[in-house]
């Protein structure tokens, strides 16, 4: 009578061992690999991924992990597409990155008709912690209300009260103009008005006029990509930031002050989640980054991806398996750490809170060399950081 | 000379086909039964788009290869039934066959405005006005609140056909596409082969000659375009349906380009044709992903090469070869 029970229950535990022994992961690198978000995300986030799993020495603790990438072209169609195949065909158990809020929510709502699990990095919108929001979604790096909110206020504080923005006439650059104007005004600051371009637009002159003539301070440029790298561009030829006006960019990353260079870029102040030259850690990180990245060093997004992997990573060894729920609990309930972004929460909603940091950037003068760009002007807190958990209107949050 | 010519004439009467050609017949039941094995052995969800793809070029090749007329903007067509489908699907929450008719429906009724426009030009002013009326629609899309901009309709429910059948299993949902699909293109094949077809082949190779003949051309070409829209419309509504989302990708100009280039490669004229161009692109466009931007060059080699060594498409070329239509 015993003895059956006794095999029966060696082989339960062997069998249980076997399976927390080994546990094969496939992690899919989903971004722009082609096109404008190239630079940001690209074969760097790849790269940033198989760091985590380096770090984390995934193989000496029985996890299989391997990596695979494709390329969205920001496409939300395509961006579906694959990781539908990925989940159905390939055995992907979780997506990383996914630049382009578009492409993200398509991504988004594939993941939560799977049962699998998206970690974002790449995507600006803030719905998807808010009316979009899912279980088995984690928004990593930044958001843009977190942006706006960061460059908004923080420049008020700075003394820098009246605002005029030159805004994308579409969804997304009306958003961001709404929600910087309210937080401007919020902090006591004025907005004296707002043009809107065309999307995409390629002659920003007569915009960049009315808001010379306008008298403001900051000059708040509510529009991404191509759109935002032109503006600068031109605003230069104009020398507007010469003349004493400030440009905020509300969505601008190191890789576009790169592109630009300091000559055009400098003075333009900009909210980021994480600059390479932040302190020891960061340093070192990003020196092992750029040594396999052809000398270039990471963006807020790449970090983003290698602190989402390594704490998915750690949430596979505690959980012992790839169980989707418990997967994402365990990442809810406990703090990530990292070296690039410090100490972390999951909020309820999906939402990584972290500190975020305001940036100016530097002068050619200043910079003492390639990617030294940024001088830190503030940091915000993790706690004010982000958009509060009530206002998102997730369905996560009661 | 003369000799060929008068064979050819003693011959014309015999090679005519009365009715169907048999080897029409037998390609319709190779590829059927092909399509229906299809989903076992290749990814269903793949095989789909391939068949709306199909659909879509098939619609443009009514219009390019029988009417001699080319539209640069037919993703206006088939973007817009597909946000139309979408919205009824997910705003309205309508059954997806009601939801895809609706989408047909935007389709055909923005073909008759803007083809009632575009006819009265020929040639390359034809092509701009399409092309303009297209991105027309396209700025529409961006920023209508509707259509939702960038980020397009998603998440659109695949719902229940006729309220019964489920259509969240991709297997269920490809045979309901198939059955669209085949239905469409026979539809397509009928068009082609009836009197009307045969009025706009007139048409195509020597208008002026209609217009002598007493045709009145240009309800002709207008009903062509109708159809050709409608078409395109119940492909992108499919599609919306399919992937569950409808975007702005669907609209741009180069969803037009694209589908002209399945056409053109696979060969203009043709009933197969459309077919095998859009499998060869859309096979392309997946297992080709990895190399990104690379794909729009081997698309343009690939263009050219055919532009270059047969100009007739890949199934214009097999036809030249067997001499059969195909």
């Amino acid at each position: 009578m015993k003895l059956p029970i006794l095999i029966l229950a060696t082989a339960a535990s062997l069998l249980m061992a076997g399976t927390a022994m080994a546990t094969d992961i496939k992690i899919g690198v989903l971004n722009d690999r082609s096109g404008t978000y190239a630079d940001l995300s690209g074969e760097g986030s790849v790269i940033a991924a198989r760091m985590a799993v380096e770090d984390f020495d995934a193989a000496t603790k029985g996890i299989n992990v391997e990596i695979v990438s494709a390329d969205h072209q920001n496409k939300p169609d395509i961006a579906s597409t694959i990781a539908r195949e990925w989940y159905d065909q390939d055995g992907v158990d979780m997506i990383a990155d996914v630049p382009t809020s578009s492409a993200a929510f398509a991504v988004n709502d594939v993941t939560r008709d799977k049962n699998k699990i998206f970690m974002d990095s790449g995507a600006g919108s803030a719905d998807l912690t808010g009316s979009k929001c899912s279980p088995n979604t984690v928004h990593w790096t930044y958001d843009t209300w977190a942006l706006a909110h960061g460059t908004g206020s923080a420049m008020v504080q700075e003394g820098f009260k009246k605002w005029f923005f030159i805004t994308a006439d579409y969804a997304f650059g009306q958003a961001l103009e709404k929600d910087t104007s309210a937080v401007v005004t919020a902090a006591g600051g004025e907005v004296l008005g707002a043009v809107r371009h065309p999307f995409p637009g390629t002659d920003f002159s007569s915009y960049l006029l009315q808001a010379q003539a306008s008298g403001a301070q900051v000059i708040g440029l509510a529009n991404a990509g191509g759109d935002t790298v032109n503006t600068i561009k031109q605003a230069a030829e104009f020398g507007i930031t010469q003349a004493g006006q400030s440009l905020a960019g509300l969505l601008i990353f190191i890789t576009d002050v790169h592109a630009l260079g300091l000559e055009t870029a400098q003075g333009l102040v900009l909210t980021e989640a994480f600059y390479w030259d932040l302190n020891d850690e960061t340093r070192a990180w990003s020196k092992r980054f750029a040594e396999q990245n052809g000398g270039n060093m990471p963006t807020m997004v790449q970090a983003g991806v290698y602190g989402s992997v390594l704490h998915y990573l750690k949430a596979v060894e505690a959980t012992g398996g790839k169980d989707t729920a418990a997967l994402m609990d365990w990442m809810k309930a406990n703090p990530s750490q990292d070296p690039l972004f410090g100490e972390g929460t999951i909020r309820a909603d999906g939402r990584h809170v972290h500190d975020m940091y305001l940036f100016k950037v530097k002068s050619p003068a200043e910079s003492k060399g390639p990617w030294d760009y940024y001088n830190l002007m503030a940091t915000i807190p993790a706690k004010d950081a982000f958009r509060p958990l009530a206002e998102g209107g997730c369905d996560l949050v009661k | 000379m003369t000799t060929q010519s008068e064979t050819g004439l003693v011959a014309a009467p015999a090679a005519r086909p009365v009715g169907t050609p048999r080897h029409h017949v037998i390609i319709f039941f190779v590829l059927l039964a092909l399509l229906l094995i299809a989903p076992f052995v290749l990814y269903p969800v793949f095989v789909m788009k391939v068949l709306c793809f199909a659909l879509f070029a098939s619609a443009l090749n009514l219009l390019l290869g029988f009417g001699g007329l080319l539209s640069f903007g037919h993703a206006a067509f088939f973007g817009s039934a597909s946000y139309v489908a979408a919205h009824a699907a997910k705003v309205w929450g309508l059954n997806p066959e009601i939801a895809i008719l609706l989408g047909v429906g935007a389709a055909a009724l923005l073909g008759l405005g803007i083809g009632a426009l575009a006819i009265r030009r020929q040639g390359i002013y034809f092509a701009m006005v399409t092309l303009a009326f297209a991105q027309m629609v396209y700025f529409i899309a961006v920023q209508a609140p509707f259509t939702g901009g960038e980020d397009g309709i998603q998440a659109v429910p695949r719902g229940r056909l006729f309220g019964v059948i489920d259509l969240s299993s991709d297997f269920t949902l490809y045979f309901v596409v198939l059955t669209i699909v085949v239905a469409a293109l026979l539809g397509i094949y009928r068009i082609i082969h009836s009197p009307f077809g045969q009025v706009l082949k007139a048409i195509r190779d020597n208008e002026p000659r209609s217009i002598s003949l007493g045709y009145k051309v240009d309800r002709y070409k207008l009903a062509v375009f109708v159809m050709s829209a409608s078409l395109a419309g119940l492909a992108g509504a499919t599609k919306a349906i399919v992937f569950q989302l409808s975007s702005l990708t669907d609209v741009y100009w180069s969803m037009s380009g694209e589908v002209v280039l399945m056409t053109l490669l696979g060969g203009m004229g043709t009933v197969f044709g459309p077919l095998v161009g859009a499998a060869v692109i859309i096979t392309m466009e997946n297992y080709l992903a990895g190399f990104g931007a690379w794909v729009t060059v081997i698309q343009g080699v690939i263009f050219v090469a055919s532009v270059m060594l047969f100009r007739e498409g890949i199934i214009g070329v097999i036809a030249k070869w067997l001499k059969k239509p195909l």
